[in-house]
């Protein structure tokens, strides 16, 4: 189900816990499958709860408590716009609504062209820089205002 | 031990204690929902808030640890706002449906609703709504009414095993769901219907049948496993309508198997006899008891005097009451008989006059869980024993090392330190190796044949295993007790145990297992035994809440000598459609319900009980129809008035064990190690809802998934080799009986085996349950 690449890193995780606590290495495991997978099916759940000997449930817990895991197929870049207070006080909302209207798609959808997925996020712990968006559950974006947005946008379509 | 003061009232408590055990040993009570005790502590409804002493806030009793000199106060002020302000919270989401909800009358949201939940609520928002989930034929949902508290979730992963429920998203979304598309299959699955503290897991069987505070509540024993689970049967209008656990820390805990609990479904079964009936000229006739009881009284008065009392046989159910196994057995001796039986699934007598007792558990059943060692040989462990399986998994989960011996190697949820899979016949070779090497640690010698088996690596494990513990059981289990070769691995299992000093003991097949040694339903010197019974065919037949073509260890012989017989009387509280062409009377004995009377459980725990609705019918408690049954016959003793007097007689008294008639000791077995099996070997296990007639009758446990219809069970191996795929049908031979079957993939199979269940229509055509048979693709 998952390569012999992903299994490789996913023990390199396991090895960081006891040998009888291999289930701890859960959230790290899931995030290299989804980096494969590009999502998490349920299957590619199961399989990672497979290999570290849990309850598929147990996985699927963690899958779905933590919002970074996607659970439907996405779009080239997953933009995660944070509405926490913070972010919202300083016009998180605005960049959401900025965002939509940009690209054509509320939370949770994807563009037709498959570029671009839309989501609403939590707080990312850097409410000094806000509003702030995550591109790709990798790169943090700060101060985002329209300007900065149509610029990551432009960036990330070229 | 911690000083604590709990609204003034000072006490002491082990150290560890939670403030919610302090309240608990106080006699107060603390509001809560997500707190069970034999649950992990979650501490998630926040309900048991109470204030404590310096503390800045309220904290939640249930996980928060007892210091010494803690003052707690559960009523004050502060506790109390605290708690109104989590149950406000605990019914925003929560729907005001309580007229239509099952669980009215009976909930903890309810109850503490009217003590702490506000007139009117705040909240004129919209509540959230959430699917219901398919938690297969026995619990039913309303998820919307779930309160989170995740004792279902923890029930499954630590009481069942496995974690078939999970809490998936979170917040407001958080949602209890089995694994996508999956459903609850555990055998204790009817557990977390009890457990959940509102109406969102309901009894789907039971379900709009009644409201709690309509029904009478009365104490039962369960007719099924071993264990004799303590039930509290509720009924109105003279049936029952549900069955739930009562508490004993002795033997169920607070917990019921699916068995226990949903078998009483077949009590209302369409298929219930409910009239005597004789067979004339061919045709079934309804008949009078007296009538019926006449007739029976002629026959086998005529068959004693025509062909000797020997040509009279009775095979009774382990499930039946001691009451009624003791009359049996005076009656048939009475008569000059001594051919009675209820071990029908045995197949190896070598142990009869060898043992010094009733086989049993060796043990009390709650010495399972202080286990440090454990070696179960033959045995489906979780279909067969659930609670007892329950007691070992949560003894491996302190650290027993449990090791398993068997033909199958299907999941037990039982962390399993060692175990080796083999073919039946080589089951005995296999404990010979674990009790030479063990043997061989301990500087113990053994008798020669013994000193010529080679250890394995893993029989070494598991030897090792044993010797090194200080607590340690060896448990034969049903598939053992009725292996071709039963006495072979009781007296090997005896020695190993002598060797490592460890427990030995049977985890008991049926409800009355015990009982039926002590009842003496089983024959003594010079009485033929089921087996005998049934090979050499006799004229007359007695069967006491017994099919034997479903119950019996080879269902073609018992057919054919069945059928041959001139006279057989049936009582039983079904009539089975094959039981028909055989019978010449029937006659409808009450099931446990409908009679009183009592079962020995395999600790050897006498467990009586009294009727809880009335018969059905013209049906008759069996310790009654038997007592007038021996008037007729004009044998002596049977003047009985009651059950109890019959118990008496049976017991000597009114033991609460019958510790003195329990003995595993066997002396002068014959060791029979020979292990010659050509050709496929059959591997029967009895599927947890074929078990006996109860549970063959109760649709909703039929609807579930351990009810499938038996497959012909291979490896991949014996697939190949037989050139069958898995999922075609196949034509399987044992003897002279043919059963069509799907082939199945089983993994855990050893090679050469197939794997085919007893106890079900479809397999009755077959011959012993352990044999050679021949399967072809079809």
């Amino acid at each position: 189900m998952l390569s012999q690449e992903t299994l490789k890193k996913i023990d390199r995780e396991i090895a960081k816990y006891p040998a009888d606590q291999k289930q701890s290495a859960v959230m790290a495991a899931l995030a290299l499958a989804q980096e494969e997978k590009g999502w998490l099916a349920q299957e590619t759940i199961a399989c990672v709860a497979e290999y570290l000997g849990m309850a598929p449930m147990a996985a699927y817990e963690v899958a779905t408590f933590y919002n970074m895991y996607d659970l439907a197929p996405v779009g080239k870049y997953k933009l995660t716009v944070c509405t926490n207070l913070p972010c919202a006080l300083s016009g998180g909302v605005h960049v959401a609504d900025y965002l939509k209207q940009k690209l054509g798609v509320d939370f949770n959808e994807t563009t037709a062209d498959g570029m671009f997925t839309l989501k609403e996020g939590e707080c990312l712990g850097v409410c000094g820089d806000a509003p702030v968006m995550l591109v790709n559950n990798r790169r943090l974006c700060s101060y985002m205002a329209t300007e900065e947005i149509d610029k990551l946008l432009a960036e990330l379509k070229s | 031990m911690l000083d604590i003061e709990i609204d003034g009232k000072t006490l002491q408590v082990p150290e560890g204690s939670t403030v919610m055990d302090a309240a608990h040993q106080a006699g107060t009570y603390i509001p809560h929902f997500c707190y069970h005790k034999k649950l992990s502590i979650a501490a998630n409804c926040r309900m048991c808030l109470v204030q404590v002493e310096k503390a800045p806030k309220p904290m939640p009793a249930c996980a928060t640890p007892v210091t010494n000199g803690m003052k707690v106060f559960t009523h004050s002020e502060l506790a109390i706002n605290a708690q109104k302000g989590v149950m406000e919270f605990l019914l925003i989401n929560h729907p005001l449906d309580c007229p239509i909800c099952d669980q009215g009358g009976e909930c903890q949201l309810q109850d503490l609703s009217a003590g702490y939940g506000g007139g009117a609520s705040r909240y004129q928002e919209e509540k959230r709504v959430v699917v219901n989930k398919n938690l297969g034929p026995l619990v039913s949902t309303d998820m919307t009414r779930c309160i989170h508290c995740t004792r279902c979730v923890r029930f499954t992963q630590e009481i069942a095993g496995l974690m078939e429920l999970g809490q998936a998203y979170r917040g407001e979304h958080a949602e209890i769901m089995p694994f996508v598309e999956q459903t609850v299959a555990s055998e204790l699955s009817g557990n977390i219907i009890d457990l959940c503290p509102v109406g969102a897991l309901t009894s789907k069987p039971f379900r709009f049948s009644a409201r709690s505070w309509e029904m009478a509540r009365r104490k039962s024993v369960s007719p099924h496993d071993g264990l004799g689970s303590n039930l509290i049967v509720q009924t109105k209008h003279d049936r029952v309508l549900r069955v739930l656990p009562l508490e004993n820390e002795a033997v169920n805990e607070c917990w019921l198997s699916d068995k226990d609990r949903f078998s009483y479904e077949a009590l209302n079964s369409a298929e219930r006899l409910t009239q005597p009936m004789l067979k004339q000229d061919g045709k079934w006739i309804n008949a009078s008891w007296q009538q019926a009881l006449d007739y029976v009284a002629h026959a086998f008065k005529d068959i004693a005097k025509d062909h000797g009392a020997a040509a009279l046989g009775a095979l009774t159910a382990p499930q039946a009451t001691l009451e009624e196994l003791f009359l049996t057995q005076k009656l048939l001796r009475g008569l000059g008989s001594g051919n009675v039986d209820s071990r029908l699934r045995q197949s190896d007598f070598a142990l009869d006059g060898k043992l010094g007792g009733a086989p049993w558990l060796g043990m009390k059943i709650a010495e399972i869980n202080a286990l440090d060692r454990a070696l179960v040989v033959g045995s489906f462990l979780r279909k067969d024993q659930p609670l007892l399986a329950q007691r070992l998994r949560q003894a491996a989960k302190r650290g027993c090392q449990v090791s398993l011996i068997h033909s199958a190697d299907d999941d037990t949820l039982v962390k399993i330190f060692a175990k080796s899979i083999v073919a039946p016949s080589q089951l005995p070779g296999l404990l010979a190796q674990v009790v030479k090497s063990a043997a061989e640690q301990k500087g113990a010698t053994v008798d020669a044949e013994l000193a010529k088996v080679s250890v394995t690596p893993e029989a070494q494990k598991i030897a090792a295993s044993l010797v090194s513990g200080t607590n340690a059981a060896i448990l034969l289990g049903n598939f053992a007790q009725q292996h071709a070769q039963a006495a072979t691995l009781h007296a090997l299992a005896q020695q190993l145990a002598k060797i490592t000093g460890a427990k030995f003991g049977y985890l008991g097949e049926a409800a009355n297992s015990v009982g039926a040694y002590v009842a003496k339903a089983v024959p003594q010197a010079g009485g033929l035994n089921a087996a005998q019974i049934l090979a050499s065919p006799l004229k007359g037949y007695l069967l006491l809440q017994a099919e034997p073509e479903l119950d019996c260890a080879n269902p073609q012989q018992t057919l054919a000598a069945l059928q041959k017989a001139a006279t057989v009387v049936v009582m039983s509280p079904f009539k089975l459609a094959s039981t028909l062409e055989y019978a010449d009377v029937l006659l409808p004995v009450a099931p446990f319900t409908e009679t009183s009377g009592t079962f020995i459980n395999t600790e050897g725990r006498v467990q009586s009980f009294n009727a809880v609705v009335k018969p059905l019918g013209d049906t008759r408690p069996g310790w009654k129809v038997l007592r007038v049954l021996g008037n007729l016959l004009g044998l002596p003793g049977f003047e009985q008035n009651s059950s109890e007097e019959v118990r008496a007689e049976a017991l000597a008294g009114q033991p609460e064990f019958v510790a003195d008639r329990l003995n595993n000791q066997a002396n002068g077995v014959v060791l029979n190690l020979s292990l010659s099996a050509a050709g496929l070997e059959r591997v029967s296990d009895v599927p947890i809802y074929f078990a006996d007639a109860l549970v063959r009758r109760a649709p909703s446990l039929q609807k579930s998934l351990d009810a499938k219809q038996p497959r012909a069970r291979m490896n991949a191996a014996t697939l190949a080799k037989l050139g069958v795929a898995a999922g075609k049908q196949v034509k399987v031979k044992q003897g002279s009986g043919v059963a069509q079957m799907t082939a199945e993939l089983d993994a855990g199979l050893p090679d050469n085996c197939v794997r085919v269940a007893a106890g079900h229509v479809l397999t009755a055509g077959l011959g012993a349950m352990q044999g050679t048979l021949t399967v072809e693709p079809m």
